[in-house]
């Protein structure tokens, strides 16, 4: 392992050496970065190569609206709102769901869980809180489909699905953005494919490089971006090879599609980005959440004050904002980067704290 | 002589009579006695139970006494390696072990919900029974109550302890000295992720089990036989982080652990990888945090290796003196870097994806 660990890095010092200034490389994906504070990976860079964190925790771009309009839907005496652990705490205007001390909020690992969750309790309606990208959106979309199937009509789901591709280039168009590559996430690759990134490669001409979740791989796939830079190329790469394929998983995107249509969502700290998240079709619409409870649409909303936008657009780093460690910990959370154990917020004020040395 | 308040208005189950604890099982009246008799006594016997008075009677060696209680709510009630009879002797066995006691007499208190299924309630007090008898430990008094249904999950289980100080363990932050050594007994982690695992009907291809287990035994071993122990602690809830967070805390000194050595089972590694949980924050039952001074690490180690209980035990990190306005913990991880391990918040929920 230890040369492995050496050749990646002569190949980061060879980039930064190349560059002359600072590399930014933005892995996209919350696992990504917790695995890289959990690892201790940072501190063993070249200086002058720096990771930001980007936009890939589904609970940190999930905006305000919708948290308001869970946290509303909760208050139904017969509902029941079937939601990812993550979720929980995510403080909206009025508290969360776990401050609310709601006894109709069941943590569910998968949308089958909530499906099951409807067939037990034919008497309330059953909400399932639908968020995460492209690994989470296909089984939604079977759990749809079975309820369709099966006739279980007090069953629904409140879409927050996001897609990755357009993020990243929201993230490029803005002319502030500092990335000059991206470390692409494991997971979603499996779904997307590796040649999924190509649209982004030839229209920005940043390196994208698929890398699965353990430190080796994480550092073996900076390496390959920064081998990119010294050649001066631009191209879509994988170090995640057998698992990750260029076309993806064919089926699972189709059974997506069946279901889902993407449409201009609202992102937390992102503002609307073209295309970039997912609502049931038309056809499908009786089992939205929005259209079974009539509400016209989630308003987009920003809480005042949290810089969570600015941490996923890589703009800052958590302890830049001003409420890191004071107001904002995850004791008592104020954004969702800090809430969710995938956010960045919540990384570095675990793993990351910078010591205070005494003076 | 410690005289233990003992009161026995047992709820009753006369099994012919009925399969479930009812409420009327907890009034104090015939079903109380025929329960004591028929449940309870055949499988604590022991002298000082059997006397059925109002408090226990025992005998201590030492006037040195340490005494400690704990409740216990686990759901689900029986996983895989344990359950919350077999826990409820072990939790308590085992914050008199790690205080450097050596256990001597336990008092278990049931909390039932009426409707509980007797069968249930058998195997429970088998496994209670069957752990303190291992453990050589007696339950010498108790108590039953039956509560309405909805007022309680199942059954909860109260346990105290009382236990004789075992020569020379004077065990405290204060003793912990900047360069002492952190030894754990063995894997971390194996209790919370199985607890996990089966609440969250999650089957991995690994089967994980609980390392719930009496440590009393093993400790008694190493404080006997060791001078150099300064400071024991069990990583229950929290887990290793929130202990070594407490040393830190506790003797105002930094702690520093090497990842490497930190003994983990590849399937519960791979569970807690898939929720996203960090090893170090999960629950331990059968596993002990000790700080030893460096010149008696290896015996303690050499202690720890020969005993079943700590075959996997290793030198995880190092005390040292703390350099920073607020003490902290770091990790050296297996690639080389650092970074710190704080106290976890203390709900874990598992992730999205």
């Amino acid at each position: 392992m230890l040369n492995r660990i050496m050749t990646a890095h002569r190949q980061m010092d060879a980039a930064c050496e190349k560059v002359g200034g600072q590399i930014n490389i933005m892995e996209v994906c919350g696992t990504h970065t917790v695995s890289i504070f959990r690892n201790g990976i940072r501190p063993t860079l070249p200086r002058r190569l720096k990771l930001l964190s980007g936009p890939g925790c589904p609970v940190c771009v999930t905006d305000q609206g919708f948290i308001d309009v869970m946290l509303e839907l909760a208050q139904h005496d017969d509902c029941i709102i079937a939601t990812y652990g993550d979720m929980v705490r995510v403080p909206g205007r009025a508290g969360s769901l776990e401050t609310n001390h709601l006894s109709n909020v069941k943590v569910v690992l998968s949308s089958d869980d909530a499906l099951k969750l409807a067939e037990k309790h034919p008497d309330k309606t059953v909400v399932f809180i639908a968020v995460g990208f492209e690994t989470t959106t296909p089984a939604t979309a079977v759990a749809v489909g079975e309820a369709d199937r099966k006739g279980i009509e007090n069953f629904c789901v409140l879409s927050g699905h996001k897609l990755v591709i357009p993020a990243m280039r929201a993230l490029l168009s803005d002319a502030n953005n500092k990335i000059d590559a991206f470390l692409c996430p494991g997971h979603v690759s499996v779904i997307i494919g590796s040649e999924a990134y190509g649209e982004i490669v030839s229209e920005f001409a940043r390196p994208c490089v698929v890398a699965g979740f353990e430190p080796m791989q994480i550092i073996e796939g900076l390496a390959e971006i920064c081998r990119q830079i010294v050649r001066g190329t631009a191209q879509v790469g994988s170090v995640y090879q057998g698992v990750v394929s260029a076309a993806g998983n064919t089926t699972a995107r189709k059974i997506v599609a069946e279901y889902f249509e993407p449409y201009d969502g609202y992102w937390r700290g992102l503002g609307t980005i073209a295309g970039g998240t997912l609502r049931l079709k038309d056809k499908y619409k009786r089992f939205d959440a929005l259209e079974r409870f009539g509400i016209e649409e989630i308003p987009a909303e920003e809480l005042a004050g949290c810089l969570c936008g600015k941490v996923l657009s890589g703009l800052i780093d958590p302890p830049e904002c001003g409420m890191f460690e004071n107001k904002c910990t995850p004791d008592t959370p104020v954004g969702p980067c800090m809430v969710s154990s995938e956010g960045a917020c919540a990384a570095w004020y675990k793993y990351g704290r910078i010591r205070k040395r005494r003076s | 002589m410690v005289q233990i308040r003992q009161d026995t208005k047992a709820a009753v189950v006369n099994q012919r009579e009925d399969k479930k604890i009812l409420l009327a099982h907890g009034g104090g009246g015939r079903l109380t006695s025929n329960l004591i008799s028929s449940l309870i006594l055949p499988r604590f016997d022991n002298e000082v139970l059997g006397k059925l008075t109002d408090s226990a009677a025992i005998e201590l060696s030492s006037s040195s006494v340490l005494f400690t209680t704990d409740s216990f709510v686990v759901k689900p009630l029986f996983f895989k390696g344990g359950d919350i009879g077999k826990l409820s002797v072990c939790g308590t066995v085992n914050d008199l072990a790690v205080a450097g006691a050596k256990p001597v007499a336990l008092s278990l208190s049931l909390i039932i919900e009426e409707g509980f299924e007797t069968a249930l309630l058998e195997r429970i007090l088998d496994s209670a029974a069957n752990t303190a008898a291992e453990a050589g430990v007696r339950i010498v008094t108790g108590d039953t109550k039956v509560v309405e249904k909805g007022s309680a999950d199942g059954i909860f289980i109260n346990t105290a302890g009382i236990g004789t100080r075992v020569a020379g363990a004077e065990l405290s932050f204060d003793k912990i000295t900047p360069g002492d050594c952190i030894i754990i007994n063995g894997t971390i982690g194996d209790h919370g992720m199985a607890i996990m695992s089966k609440r969250e009907g999650i089957e991995f291809e690994l089967s994980i089990e609980s390392d719930c287990a009496c440590l009393a035994d093993l400790t008694c071993k190493i404080l006997e036989s060791t001078p150099g122990v300064r400071f024991m602690r069990d990583p229950t809830r929290g887990g290793v982080a929130a202990v070594l967070n407490e040393i830190a805390e506790g003797r105002r000194c930094d702690i520093e652990i090497n990842e490497k050595p930190v003994p983990v089972n590849p399937a519960v590694k791979a569970a807690a990888d898939m929720l996203g949980f960090d090893l170090l924050d999960i629950a331990n039952e059968g596993k002990v945090l000790i700080v030893a001074s460096q010149d008696s690490a290896e015996a303690v180690l050499n202690i720890c290796r020969n005993h079943p209980l700590g075959r996997q035990g290793q030198v995880i990190g190092r005390v040292a003196e703390t350099a920073a306005e607020a003490p902290i913990v770091e990790m050296i991880t297996a690639i080389g870097g650092k970074r710190i391990v704080r106290t976890p918040y203390g709900r874990d929920l598992p992730r999205i994806c």
